[in-house]
């Protein structure tokens, strides 16, 4: 046995080089995979760069962000697919966290079987949006033998026929949210039941003593109860809405989606990136990406967090 | 107030059955998608499109299921067992890699003390704002020679923020002087992690682990970038092909869709209490 060391000066040294170790893989992989990447996609932002292209790239400035907002034939889309995010963030957010909070409300009882509404309700997250689009694809086909072009049909008593819901300027993004609001509410509605749950029943007990109808028992003692929650919620969702890509690419591609009414800027991206090779012009878009999902992300982290509440 | 509920109101009979009919009501709206997707891969594919009566369950088969594994069984289309295998091998690699590096380097950055983990947390922390669609294009251009490989298709997801941050989280939380005996008993900080740590942290391991399979078996993005050759396209991208085809067979997309939806279902169904505390926990993220 060796005479015993101060442990302390051990451990500390020892701590220094093991806690380094332990970490270097993880944090190698995420320089590697995020951290450069993403300086990267900025430098290559200020340089007209084409993949598979024999000249060499040169420096840009900010002429790809300058195309990207102001040249007629690239701010075009561009901007419509910046509008389109955000049609799709100010109708979904409010619409999704509305009726997450609706369902979350109607499965916070004590009934029996609420597990199986609950799981059944949470269930569409577990989808592949792939296959969440090709599901709609078919709800929503332009044939008069559609689900929804043939259930309208019955309740108007035969006067509905066909309409092109994925294909019609009008009702395309319409569509793309639906869709995405059926998959997506059931993630919302578990968050806001974990914050209903965390609200004190004597509350309500106090609310009922003093003869609070059902109304007034929402009005103020669950709302100010999963406020934070809420407004959470409401953030997340409008951060998720600007990433919006799987359901709109595989449409776009193989279901007769209207191209320019539902492309997104992750679609430009990825477009203009793989089917044009403009590596530049991509990584310019990302960088706005980018900035948008920050400053949502930095609001939400501001504004308020799930525990607060 | 005998029967009050946790919503804290007293409910009669009457009640509980319009509770139970609103509810019903809903999930069966809810489950529609569902059930038509169902349906509609044990019908003749003709029948798929075919209106309200594709709800009609008249002469159902396993056919369209055989159907897809005969069409999807040569090297031009590829096979289907392929796909599979495919996106079971990316998610075995994504979840275990990531489940060992993660959680390894959240204890290293939260039990350990060193100077300059303050500053590599930070790091890290700063590293999970970035989603990975902002990254998504200069890996595209940087990793271009090496489209159509398994490796690049699960590397990029094995070190994962977000992972790092559930465990630290979870790790914070275990007193000090559990660890303090261990070491007192001559172990090091890798075996009192393997040791000891690990073993009493099942929770967090089960929840990061399936919000990871989840998330990596409905990868689509990177795919998309990354895949064109049919022997390494994992099975989500291979349903965007498979339902582009002209005239499509209805009857064997669905079946094709079921059977990519089977895996994460079954998971679901048996680890529904973790997948839906990871889902929670997710939300802190944002």
């Amino acid at each position: 046995m060796k005479a015993v060391k101060p442990a302390q000066s051990v451990r500390t040294n020892r701590d220094w080089l093991h806690g380094l170790l332990m970490s270097a893989p993880a944090v190698a992989g995420l320089i590697a995979f995020v951290g450069i990447p993403f300086c990267y996609a900025v430098v290559l932002s200020f340089y007209n760069v084409r993949l598979g292209s024999p000249l060499e790239p040169t420096f840009f400035g900010v002429e790809q962000y300058r195309r990207l907002f102001t040249d007629p034939d690239l701010s075009g889309p561009f901007l419509r697919a910046l509008l389109n995010n955000l049609t799709f963030a100010v109708v979904v957010v409010p619409l999704q966290t509305c009726l997450a909070l609706g369902l979350a409300i109607l499965l916070n009882r004590k009934l029996k079987a609420i597990g199986l509404f609950r799981s059944l309700f949470f269930m569409p997250v577990v989808f592949p949006m792939a296959l969440v689009a090709v599901i709609w694809r078919l709800i929503l086909a332009r044939s008069d033998q559609g689900m929804l072009n043939s259930a309208l049909d019955a309740v108007s008593f035969g006067n509905w026929g066909a309409f092109d819901w994925l294909g019609d300027g009008l009702t395309a993004m319409a569509s793309i949210i639906v869709l995405s609001v059926w998959q997506g509410v059931g993630f919302q509605m578990v968050i806001l039941l974990a914050g209903l749950q965390q609200i004190p029943t004597e509350l309500y007990e106090a609310a009922q003593l003093d003869r609070a109808s059902r109304w007034q028992q929402f009005r103020h003692v669950t709302l100010p109860g999963i406020r934070g929650t809420l407004v959470f919620v409401a953030l997340l969702t409008s951060v998720l809405s600007f990433r919006v890509f799987d359901q709109v690419y595989v449409l776009v591609k193989g279901g007769g989606l209207d191209e320019d009414a539902a492309r997104t800027v992750m679609y430009q991206a990825v477009t203009t990136a793989f089917d044009q090779n403009n590596i530049g012009q991509a990584s310019a878009i990302t960088v706005v990406f980018f900035l948008i999902v920050v400053v949502l992300t930095l609001i939400q982290r501001r504004v308020v967090r799930p525990d607060d509440s | 107030m005998s029967t009050s509920t946790s919503a804290g109101l007293s409910r009669g009979p009457l009640r509980r059955f319009l509770d139970y009919a609103v509810l019903s009501v809903l999930a069966f709206v809810f489950a529609l998608p569902v059930i038509y997707l169902l349906l509609g891969s044990l019908k003749p594919s003709d029948e798929v499109l075919n209106g309200l009566s594709g709800f009609l369950p008249t002469h159902l088969s396993f056919d369209n299921y055989s159907a897809v594994l005969d069409s999807l069984n040569s090297d031009s289309t590829g096979y289907f067992w392929q796909f599979m295998g495919v996106s079971l091998l990316l998610a075995f690699v994504v979840v275990t890699g990531g489940l060992f590096i993660n959680s390894m380097a959240a204890y290293g950055l939260s039990r350990l003390k060193w100077r300059g983990r303050e500053a590599v947390f930070t790091l890290v922390l700063l590293l999970m704002l970035v989603p990975f669609e902002s990254v998504a294009v200069p890996l595209f251009y940087m990793f271009n020679d090496q489209r159509n490989t398994l490796l690049i298709q699960a590397l990029p997801f094995v070190a994962n923020a977000f992972s790092i941050y559930q465990f630290q989280t979870f790790f914070r939380s275990i007193p000090p002087s559990i660890e303090e005996a261990a070491r007192l008993d001559g172990a090091g900080p890798w075996r009192t992690f393997f040791a000891i740590i690990v073993p009493m942290s099942k929770p967090v391991f089960a929840s990061v682990a399936i919000l990871t399979f989840l998330t990596q078996w409905g990868s689509f993005l990177w795919p998309v970038l990354m895949v064109s050759d049919p022997s390494v396209r994992p099975l989500p991208l291979e349903m965007s092909v498979f339902q582009g085809q002209q005239p499509p067979d209805w009857g064997q997309i669905l079946a094709f869709g079921v059977l990519l939806v089977l895996p994460v279902l079954i998971v679901f169904a048996f680890f529904q209490r973790w997948f839906v505390q990871g889902v929670a926990s997710a939300a802190v993220k944002g």
